[in-house]
């Protein structure tokens, strides 16, 4: 098992639809005092290099990250930010730590999506200016595309993306950063507002505020400064299509590429018996199913079957979202792949409180950028107790 | 063109070929808009520019000041929660004259940004290290005249059309020898 890097240490701070209180810079620096005490650590003195994602047209900023040092304790130090997801910034500071420069780097992603008036205009951004942008459709639609071929295809169900929906939303009843727990039933899910049809709007989920700051160290100086270090065992990520003309709709090449880059470093044959819950992508109900399918937890059209028996239920076999996922936690832009990252921490050290799941030695990882992109990045987990 | 070729092959584009429509372009305006939380600190300074009082935050631990005050001191990663009110008169630090606007207009008489060192720190004491400056412009002034170090004050919006703002003050002017 690889050794190489540990997470040791998390910290988050909003988790609410809105976050008036307190500035993008106020919330960076509350997840950021959390995980250094998490961790152990003083920025000034301990952490060598910093990286956060953000996205200048998210943030309202151009060249953001000129914005981001001070509230991370990461003044006059190595700084970047990336245009990615979460999960792409733990990878940069995985690879920042492999070079053997660093020992010690902080990972930083928010959302502050209440600040933003015109999210779906800003979106609407990410399509192709000359092909695609145009037609003026609202960017969801590549979800309805997709959603309507992968349904063709694979055999799922309306009611099993409904299903989705009331698994992750129940889940979240159990976790306290949860904003939209809920108890629903799939006919109430399948009766809410058309957003992209057969996609619904109470199929995608919604943005929140937050911030989540991830510490990690090489094995060296993890097992001097942590306790209960969850070790980095692998880590992948990929960019499918960006054509909309040509991708492909029904499966998710890109991240079953991500994942076997990520299988491969950990030395995964079978994540459905070698790895005990996930935290993945469900930023629209089908895609939950859909990337089982890519992650190979389950094979093409077997995991709607699945999740209606009950197998990815916090106590089923496979544990899927126990957290609640982005369906019932809420959605943090770029942020959320450390989310993700964050819920599979608390798991593996044990903290998870109500929706800890029992007995779990490798939590998977996975995030994806949303629409209308195709890219992916997957991340394995490991307590080294198994 | 390069220095050694002077002529490309083909045939040049020019203003009107576009206004024509000779040349397949598409034309987009983003539509972002944002409504940033100001938070504690941000949202304090300007509460504190609407009363006519600009606010520095001060670090115990580092002996230094900052304006805008911020919740956090950069350099020890301490909270910071000690707001100081500053005087209003200060030195210039640095100034630029400036002769293209914020939309790319060419002008004759240029603005002056400047970052002007505020009066205050005579409270802190002498152990006092670092003084921040408050960015903002000068006015009332004969950009030749203009210098580090020149002492200035500022030049308030009446009380009632103050909106909590970094607009509240109009500009630094000159202060009269006198009083400098
Ligand atoms: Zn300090």
């Amino acid at each position: 098992m690889n050794k190489e890097v540990a997470i040791i240490g998390v910290g988050w701070s909003g988790f609410h639809p809105s976050t008036p209180e307190v500035s993008y810079k106020e919330l960076m620096y509350a997840a950021a005092v959390r995980a250094y005490a998490d961790a152990g650590v003083d920025p000034r003195r301990d952490i060598e290099s910093f990286v956060t994602v953000a996205e200048d047209f998210i943030e309202g900023t151009s060249i953001f990250d000129e914005y981001v040092p001070d509230q991370l304790g990461a003044a006059l130090k190595s700084v970047h930010t990336i245009t990615g997801d979460g999960l792409h910034g733990l990878a940069t500071a995985y690879m920042l730590i492999r070079t053997g420069v660093f020992d010690v780097v902080a990972v930083e992603g928010h959302s502050k999506a209440s600040n933003i008036q015109t999210l779906d205009s800003i979106v609407g951004h990410a399509q192709d200016p000359v092909l695609n942008r145009p037609l003026r459709l609202n960017t969801h639609f590549v979800a309805g595309l997709e959603m309507q071929r992968y349904l063709h295809d694979s055999g799922s169900s309306l009611e099993q993306c409904a299903a989705v929906v009331v698994k992750n939303r129940h889940n979240a009843l159990k976790n306290p950063l949860a904003s939209y727990s809920a108890n629903l039933t799939a006919e109430d899910v399948m009766q809410g507002p058309p957003l992209a049809w057969p996609l619904g709007r109470l199929e995608t989920a919604t943005p929140v505020d937050g911030s989540v700051v991830i510490v990690l160290a090489s094995g060296r100086k993890a097992a001097e400064l942590s306790d209960n270090p969850v070790w980095i065992a692998g880590m992948g990520w990929c960019n499918g299509s960006a054509s909309l003309e040509s991708r492909e709709w029904s499966t998710l090449p890109y991240v079953e590429k991500a994942a076997q880059m990520a299988y491969r470093q950990a030395g995964i044959g079978d994540p459905w018996d070698e790895v005990d819950f996930a935290e993945i992508d469900d930023t629209y109900a089908y895609k939950e199913l859909q990337s089982l399918e890519a992650l190979g937890i389950c094979a093409f059209g077997e995991a709607g079957e699945l999740l209606m028996q009950g197998a990815f239920d916090p106590y089923g076999e496979f544990p899927v979202n126990a957290s609640g996922g982005s369906l019932g936690v809420g959605h943090l832009l770029d942020a959320t792949g450390l989310h993700r990252a964050l819920e599979a921490v608390l798991q593996l050290r044990g903290e998870a409180g109500a929706h800890q799941i029992e007995d779990v030695h490798t939590g998977l990882v996975q995030s994806w950028r949303g629409v209308p992109t195709t890219s992916a990045a997957v991340a394995i987990f490991d307590n080294q107790e198994g | 063109m390069t220095s050694r070729i002077n002529h490309f092959p083909g045939t040049s584009l020019n203003e009107q070929d576009f206004a024509d429509g000779k040349v397949l372009f598409v034309h987009d305006a983003l539509k972002a808009e944002y409504a940033w939380d100001t938070g504690i600190a941000i949202g304090t300074y300007l509460a504190g520019l609407k009363r006519g009082v600009i606010l520095g935050a001060h670090c115990r631990h580092c002996r230094k000041t900052v304006v805008p005050p911020r919740t956090v001191c950069e350099w020890c990663f301490r909270p910071m929660s000690e707001y100081i009110p500053l005087q209003d008169t200060g030195t210039v630090n640095t100034f630029s004259l400036c002769y293209v606007t914020w939309d790319v207009r060419r002008i004759k008489e240029p603005e002056i940004p400047a970052v002007i060192t505020l009066d205050g720190a005579s409270q802190l004491g002498p152990a006092s290290l670092f003084m921040g400056g408050i960015m903002h412009k000068l006015g009332e002034v004969n950009p030749e005249q203009v210098h580090i170090g020149m002492r200035v004050k500022a030049v308030w919006k009446p009380e009632k059309e103050r909106e909590g703002a970094i607009t509240d003050i109009l500009y630094f002017k000159p202060l009269p020898k006198e009083e400098a």
